[in-house]
């Protein structure tokens, strides 16, 4: 009997090389199922895909048309690591509507506020070292944070946001264990994916907090401008110059595709940032940065914003109406801006494992588990009404509500014969789904 | 390619199912060899305007690239019959049998091959006649280890591997009913995890070298399908001759009796003494740069892009004949 000495491929022959940092970014099947969000026919609650069809075009093709005509030659070339003095001028207005007070100097230009957190994640933390994340908190900072092999110890909020108390014992528990705490992570506005807003009194305590033991807050605030009721309390970093590093963008407030966001940073943290950022990228587009100034110079930027708000308020209210008419076995949070709606499902259901059932019925959500570092978030699921229209919100519902009653069914003919649970914890969402920021 | 106009192939590959990811990446890999060939190629997600689009277009050919249902359940199979469309693969009528797991596992029995001893459960079962009693009976009945899986379906979605049925069978059949409303539950054997893909260009089926599958996990999972560097394969399998001639055998056996076409890739668990147990066919395999179809195909020689061209020109080849 002979056997062959066969070749064999795994297809990767550098698979022992990469960095242990890379462990998690690898294709799952949670992630492959979002593939059909794109589909017209599936109603997709689960990207957190702006409403760009409310900015009139004419804006931005007038906009365009000036860069090309007044700045050609500096917009299609490369730039400042920190971006230009105008745009950062401008982005200083922007900030002051929450009552930001800055410096042009002490802006970074970033590609999108995702780079920003990148950035920062990368100056300040070592494996080992833990970032303090409220419970849920942004898949896309998760993801940052695991790829530099930080600790992520969650936070636990209620409906005014993240809990001090909580805060002090986490803190106090994990000195404890003689861990290293270098960053607190925040989204205190209309919180991805929660909704909920950390109040005043709230923000000046944590602040308090996050000072006495040295630790850094990094404010990122995609949202604060999108209220839909009333203005939130003011940006954490109105309070504190030194020991916050703040993040915007121009991804809500305009269009992500620009890529545009930026960190405001004490002066030291930010000289590092401006050298880190020119590492990564030499320096972000020109080309954006010279479109948004003109934008802001020429258009009514803040009307517009209000067109947005009206915008995610009629579709926060379809949403919100839905959920009370089709899914009264569930309970969620009213948010007053942003773009979630957070869901708790009945007891027993498990949001991830509940996916398949839901891309059958043609919705698609994002599971709660994507938002926890800790295996947490199985009832509970993330609902967008920023891109679909009120009508395609109501009948996202109704399917949803369609796979919430198949799946308590299914659960229910299967009671007490055993543990129901079998996708491991560890099919987790690595990085963002598509469209899922 | 002579001087004659290329071939124009329309591929499909999309579609609304829970493997729409792995069907878009295999019909890009299927357009970018026929490209290299000198065919015309356009990839189309299938949708309202599908047919629309094929009388504009006037394809040669079609390459339903698509998993899932309406992929491989032989329905769109069926209506580019009636349309007079030639097509890649299975006709509709056996994608529709060999899309149905234990309709597939009853044919290949029949035509005399191994296959692991199963059960098909519709969700109803357990819901008319409750499910302890029915679980205990499975369990009685089939003490493990055992798979559950849905009876329709593929890339491992909704598979779960039972060691303790008394305590896990529960949880694999909920898992596998979120896919397909009946699943089909299968002794587990133990052994070596191989596939054997065949082609027929119209000269008959040929198997090609038999794959051998050893995932780093121990589970070919959906994530060690489709992440390159999970899974080990060789190709030929490190298996005697006797033994690879032997499941080669099986491969064709099994797609003949399940009325296959063109193409189509067999799976089989090796039992320690060499017998081939089916598992499954499917009609059209994943076309993946992870999938076994192409390597299989370049370990056997053939230049992939020039094999899928083959393909096309036999399916025009028979429309016409």
């Amino acid at each position: 009997m002979t056997t062959h000495n066969p070749a064999s491929t795994t297809f990767d022959p550098w698979y022992d090389h990469y960095a242990d940092r890379a462990s998690g970014l690898s294709a799952s099947e949670v992630r492959a199922l979002f593939a059909v969000a794109s589909r017209p026919e599936v109603v997709s609650l689960a990207g957190g895909m702006p409403f760009v069809s409310a900015l009139p075009t004419s804006l931005v093709s007038a906009a365009l048309e000036r860069v090309m005509r007044d700045h050609g030659a500096q917009a299609l070339q490369y730039g400042s690591g920190q971006g230009t003095p105008a745009l950062r001028e401008h982005i200083l207005e922007v900030m002051a509507l929450e009552g930001i007070r800055g410096r042009v100097d002490d802006v970074v230009v970033t590609t999108g506020s995702q780079q920003a957190l990148d950035l920062v994640t990368k100056l300040f933390i070592n494996p080992g070292d833990v970032v303090l994340a409220e419970a849920p908190s942004y898949v896309g900072a998760i993801g940052v944070f695991r790829s530099y092999q930080a600790e992520i110890a969650h936070v636990a909020m209620d409906a005014d946001g993240l809990i001090p108390q909580s805060l002090r014992e986490t803190i106090a528990s994990l000195k404890a264990a003689g861990k290293t705490i270098k960053l607190l992570y925040t989204i205190p506005s209309f919180h991805n994916p929660a909704g909920v807003t950390l109040s005043w009194e709230r923000r000046v305590e944590i602040l308090e907090i996050c000072r006495s033991n040295g630790i850094l807050v990094l404010e990122d605030n995609p949202y604060g401008l999108l209220y839909l009721d009333q203005p939130g309390p003011q940006a954490m970093r109105s309070i504190d110059t030194d020991g916050v590093v703040y993040l915007g963008t121009f991804s809500k407030t305009l269009a992500p595709g620009f890529r545009v966001g930026w960190a405001l940073a004490p002066h030291a943290i930010r000289e590092k940032l401006i050298l880190a950022n020119e590492s990564a990228i030499l320096s972000p587009s020109a080309f954006s940065q010279y479109a948004i100034t003109e934008y802001l110079q020429q258009a009514d930027w803040k009307a517009q914003i209000n067109t947005f708000r009206g915008v995610y308020r009629e579709r926060r209210d379809a949403m919100l109406a839905a959920l009370a008419e089709n899914l009264p076995e569930c309970s969620w949070n009213v948010p007053r801006g942003g773009f979630y709606v957070w869901v708790r499902l009945p007891s027993g259901l498990d949001s991830k494992e509940m996916l398949p059932r839901a891309v059958k019925e043609l919705v698609a959500y994002t599971p709660g588990t994507a938002f926890f570092a800790d295996g947490g978030g199985h009832d509970q699921v993330r609902l967008s009404f920023c891109y679909p229209t009120p009508d395609a919100i109501r009948v996202g519902v109704r399917r949803l509500a369609a796979v919430v009653r198949e799946e308590l069914e299914l659960l229910d003919t299967f009671a007490h014969t055993g543990p129901m649970r079998v996708v491991p914890d560890d099919a987790h969402i690595a990085s963002p789904p598509p469209n899922t920021n | 390619m002579s001087d004659a106009a290329p071939l124009k192939v329309a591929v499909l590959a999309g579609g609304i199912s829970h493997e729409r990811d792995i069907s878009l990446r295999s019909g890009r890999l299927i357009a970018d060899s026929l490209t290299g060939q000198g065919a015309s190629v356009t990839v189309r997600d299938p949708d309202a305007s599908l047919f629309d689009f094929l009388t504009q277009l006037n394809p040669d050919v079609v390459w339903p690239a698509l998993h899932g249902a309406s992929g491989e359940d032989g329905s769109l199979r069926s209506l580019l019959d009636v349309l007079g469309i030639p097509y890649i693969g299975a006709r509709g009528p056996a994608a529709r049998l060999a899309w149905d797991k234990p309709t597939a596992k009853s044919l290949v029995a029949a035509a005399g091959l191994a296959t692991p001893q199963s059960l098909a459960l519709s969700r109803d079962t357990f819901r008319d006649l409750g499910a302890a009693n029915v679980l205990e009976q499975i369990a009685h009945g089939m003490p493990g280890p055992l798979v559950v899986k849905p009876a329709q379906g593929g890339s491992a979605q909704g598979v779960t591997l039972v060691s303790d049925p008394v305590n896990e069978l529960a949880g694999a059949m909920v898992n596998a009913y979120r896919y397909w409303d009946v699943a089909l539950v299968e002794t587990r054997i133990t052994g070596t995890e191989i596939s054997v893909c065949i082609i027929d260009s119209g000269a008959g089926p040929e198997a090609l070298p038999v794959v051998e599958i050893v995932p780093r996990s121990g589970v070919y999972s959906f994530e060690a399908r489709y992440n390159a560097g999970e899974t080990r394969f060789y190709t030929p399998a490190r298996i005697s001759d006797k033994v690879a001639a032997d499941a080669a055998e099986a491969a064709v056996t099994a797609h003949r009796a399940l009325g296959l076409r063109q193409l189509s890739r067999v799976d089989f668990i090796l039992d320690e003494a060499g017998v081939p147990w089916f598992l499954e066919a499917s009609v059209m395999p994943g076309l993946t740069e992870t999938s076994l179809f192409p390597q299989a195909l370049e370990v056997a020689g053939h230049d992939v892009g020039w094999a899928y061209l083959a393909l096309c020109q036999a399916a025009v080849a028979e429309n016409d004949a």
